[in-house]
C-alpha cells in the first residue's frame, strides 16, 4: 500500500484562486520571497562572502557568486538583473579588489533600484577576518531593514513563472514534462507569464514551434534560433545529451526534445527572448540560452543551474523542474518545483519531490490531475509555501562566462 | 472518470501514428501485451519508460514517437523488439553513451573549440 505526501496533493484543487501577496519593489515589480544576497564578485572572495552569509544559511540570506576575474558583458549583465530581481530585498557585494568586475556600476544599478546595498573590498577591509565581521554586521541590519517592508496583493498578472528539465529519462515526456504543459496552459489562461527554454533541447521540434508563433517574422526567428543551437552543438560534435539520458531509456537528441518540448503546453508563444530580456506582457517566451557567434566560452549550459540563473535573470518567480533521473538542485533567489517524472525515482527520493507525476505511469492519475496539482502548486508556493529544495537548504547556482547579442525587434510583442 | 485505477498500464502509445510505445512498466520476452485491441509477443527486456515496436520498423525508416520522427532505424525492427540507440540513430547529432562502440571519441573531436 502507497502512503505519502503524493496521495493527498489535490486537497487545495477546486479551492478557487490562491491568494498571493508580494514584495512591492521601486520598479513596479512584486517579490514572492524577500532575500539578502551575498556576492562574490571573483572566486577569490568566494570564502570571505560564504562566511558572511553562513550564520543565516537556514534563513534568508543567499550565496551568489561570478567566478571569474576577467569582466564580462553577459556576466555583468545577469548579475544587474539577479541582483534587483523582486524575490531580492537587499545586497552585499563581496570584491577581492583587483578582478576585472566592474562592482561600482553594478552597486549604482542596485542603489538605484532603491534596495540597500553595500561594497566590501577585501583587499581594503583588513583581510578575511575583518571582512567577514563588516560583512556580518550589515547583513544583520539589512535584514531588520527589509523585515518591515509591506506585503501588498499581487495579480498573477505579475508572476513569471520558468520551466526547465534535468536530469531527464525516457518517462519526464511521458508524465511530469506534458503535466508541466497543463499547468503552463492553465498559467497562461490566469495571466501569469510563462518561459520555457534550452533550444539546444528543441531540436527537431522547431517547425512546429514555429506553428504556435503569434507572428510570421517570430517563427523565422524560433527555426533560426534552434538552428543556431543545432550549429553551436555540432561544432561540439556532440548534443545535449548525456550518457544517462540514454541509460534512462531516451535514444536521440530529437526524442529528447519532443519529451522536453510538452513542458511548454499548447499557448500561442508570444516571445523570443535571451538571458536577462523581460517578457514585454503576459503569454508564453521561449528563452534562447545559446550564445551568439562563435563558440568561444564553452559549452553552453554546463548544468541546469546555469539556465536556472538565466530565467531568473528574465524575471521568473519560480521555476518547475522536471526530473526522471531524480535531481536534487534548488536554486538561489527563486524558488524550485521538483516534479518527479518517474515512480520508481520517486520512491528513492521522495523528500527531494515536490510533485510525483510517476503516478500517470502507475495508472493512478492522469496529466490533467497532475496538471492541476502543479498549477496549484504553483500559487501557492507564489503565496509563500516552502518547496522541498528550500526546506532542504538547496541555493544552488553556477554563473559562467557568454556571450550574446541584443535580441532583435521581431522577436519581442509589442507592449499595449 | 472513467479510468480504472487499480488497472495496470503495460504499454502507452504517445499518438496514434506512433510506431514505437512505451513500457509502463519493465517488460520481458515472452509475455504478451496488449495496445488498442492488438496483441504484442515481447521479444526481449524493456525497462520501464523504454521503448518497443509496435509495428514493423525497416531499415532506415523513420522511428515516430510523439507523432513526430525520434530518429531513423539503422536495422529492421520487429513488432515487440527493443527501440534504442543499437537499432536507432539520430537525424541530427549522434548519441554518446557509456557503452563500447558508442563512447565520445576526444580524439576525433580535438579541434572543436
Amino acid at each position: 500500500m502507497m502512503t505519502g505526501p503524493d496521495d493527498n496533493p489535490t486537497a487545495t484543487i477546486g479551492a478557487g484562486s490562491v491568494a498571493i501577496e508580494g514584495y512591492p519593489r521601486a520598479d513596479g515589480r512584486k517579490g514572492i520571497r524577500n532575500v539578502v544576497l551575498v556576492v562574490y564578485l571573483v572566486e577569490c572572495a568566494q570564502h570571505v562572502a560564504r562566511e558572511v552569509a553562513n550564520p543565516w544559511r537556514e534563513d534568508n540570506v543567499h550565496l551568489i557568486g561570478f567566478p571569474g576575474c576577467y569582466a564580462n558583458a553577459y556576466a555583468a549583465r545577469m548579475m544587474r538583473e539577479l541582483c534587483t530581481h523582486p524575490n531580492v530585498g537587499a545586497v552585499l557585494l563581496v570584491s577581492l579588489g583587483c578582478e576585472g568586475f566592474d562592482r561600482a556600476a553594478l552597486a549604482e544599478t542596485i542603489a538605484e533600484s532603491g534596495r540597500p546595498v553595500e561594497t566590501l573590498v577585501i583587499q581594503e577591509s583588513g583581510g578575511t577576518r575583518r571582512t567577514v565581521d563588516a560583512g556580518r554586521r550589515w547583513v544583520e541590519q539589512a535584514r531588520g531593514d527589509i523585515a518591515g517592508v509591506t506585503r501588498v496583493a499581487m495579480q498573477p498578472s505579475e508572476l513569471i513563472v520558468a520551466t526547465i528539465c534535468g536530469g531527464s529519462d525516457a518517462t519526464s515526456g511521458v508524465t511530469a514534462n506534458p503535466a508541466v504543459g497543463r499547468a503552463f496552459d492553465a498559467l497562461v489562461r490566469d495571466g501569469v507569464t510563462c518561459i520555457f527554454e534550452e533550444t539546444g533541447e528543441l531540436i527537431g521540434c522547431e517547425h512546429h514551434m514555429a506553428s504556435r508563433a503569434v507572428t510570421e517574422e517570430l517563427a523565422q526567428m524560433l527555426v533560426g534560433s534552434v538552428a543556431k543551437a543545432a550549429r553551436y552543438y555540432q561544432s561540439y560534435g556532440q548534443a545535449s545529451f548525456a550518457p544517462g539520458n540514454a541509460d534512462g531509456g531516451l535514444t536521440t537528441i530529437e526524442e529528447k526534445s519532443l519529451g522536453a518540448y510538452c513542458k511548454s503546453g499548447t499557448a500561442p508563444i508570444s516571445g523570443l527572448i535571451k538571458p536577462g530580456d523581460r517578457p514585454t506582457r503576459g503569454g508564453l517566451y521561449l528563452l534562447d540560452v545559446v550564445p551568439d557567434g562563435e563558440p568561444k566560452f564553452g559549452l553552453p549550459n554546463i548544468t541546469d543551474n546555469a539556465e536556472i540563473v538565466e530565467l531568473m535573470a528574465c524575471g521568473a518567480h519560480l521555476t518547475l523542474f522536471t526530473t526522471g533521473r531524480g535531481s536534487v538542485v534548488g536554486s538561489a533567489i527563486a524558488p524550485v518545483i521538483k516534479i518527479c517524472a518517474n515512480p520508481d525515482t520517486y520512491r528513492q527520493l521522495s523528500d527531494d519531490m515536490d510533485v510525483n507525476a510517476g503516478r500517470i505511469l502507475e495508472g493512478r492519475a492522469t496529466v490533467d490531475e497532475v496538471g492541476e496539482e502543479i498549477h496549484q502548486l504553483a500559487l501557492e508556493v507564489a503565496a509563500g509555501r516552502p518547496t522541498a529544495s528550500e526546506s532542504l537548504g538547496h541555493r544552488e547556482f553556477l554563473l559562467t562566462y557568454k556571450s550574446f547579442e541584443p535580441i532583435g525587434p521581431a522577436c519581442l510583442p509589442t507592449v499595449g | 472518470m472513467s479510468r480504472q485505477v487499480e488497472a495496470r498500464i503495460d504499454v502507452i502509445r504517445l499518438s496514434v501514428s506512433d510506431n514505437v510505445a512505451v513500457a509502463a512498466r519493465e517488460l520481458h520476452a515472452g509475455e504478451s501485451v496488449e495496445l488498442d485491441g492488438m496483441a504484442i509477443d515481447v521479444q526481449e527486456r524493456i525497462p520501464t519508460g523504454s521503448k518497443l515496436a509496435v509495428a514493423r520498423i525497416a531499415e532506415g525508416e523513420r522511428v515516430i514517437k510523439f507523432g513526430a520522427p525520434i530518429g531513423s532505424a539503422t536495422r529492421a525492427i520487429s513488432p515487440g523488439q527493443h527501440v534504442h540507440v543499437h537499432n536507432v540513430k539520430s537525424d541530427y547529432l549522434p548519441t554518446y553513451t557509456h557503452e563500447p562502440g558508442h563512447r565520445f571519441d576526444e580524439e576525433a573531436h580535438q579541434d572543436a573549440p
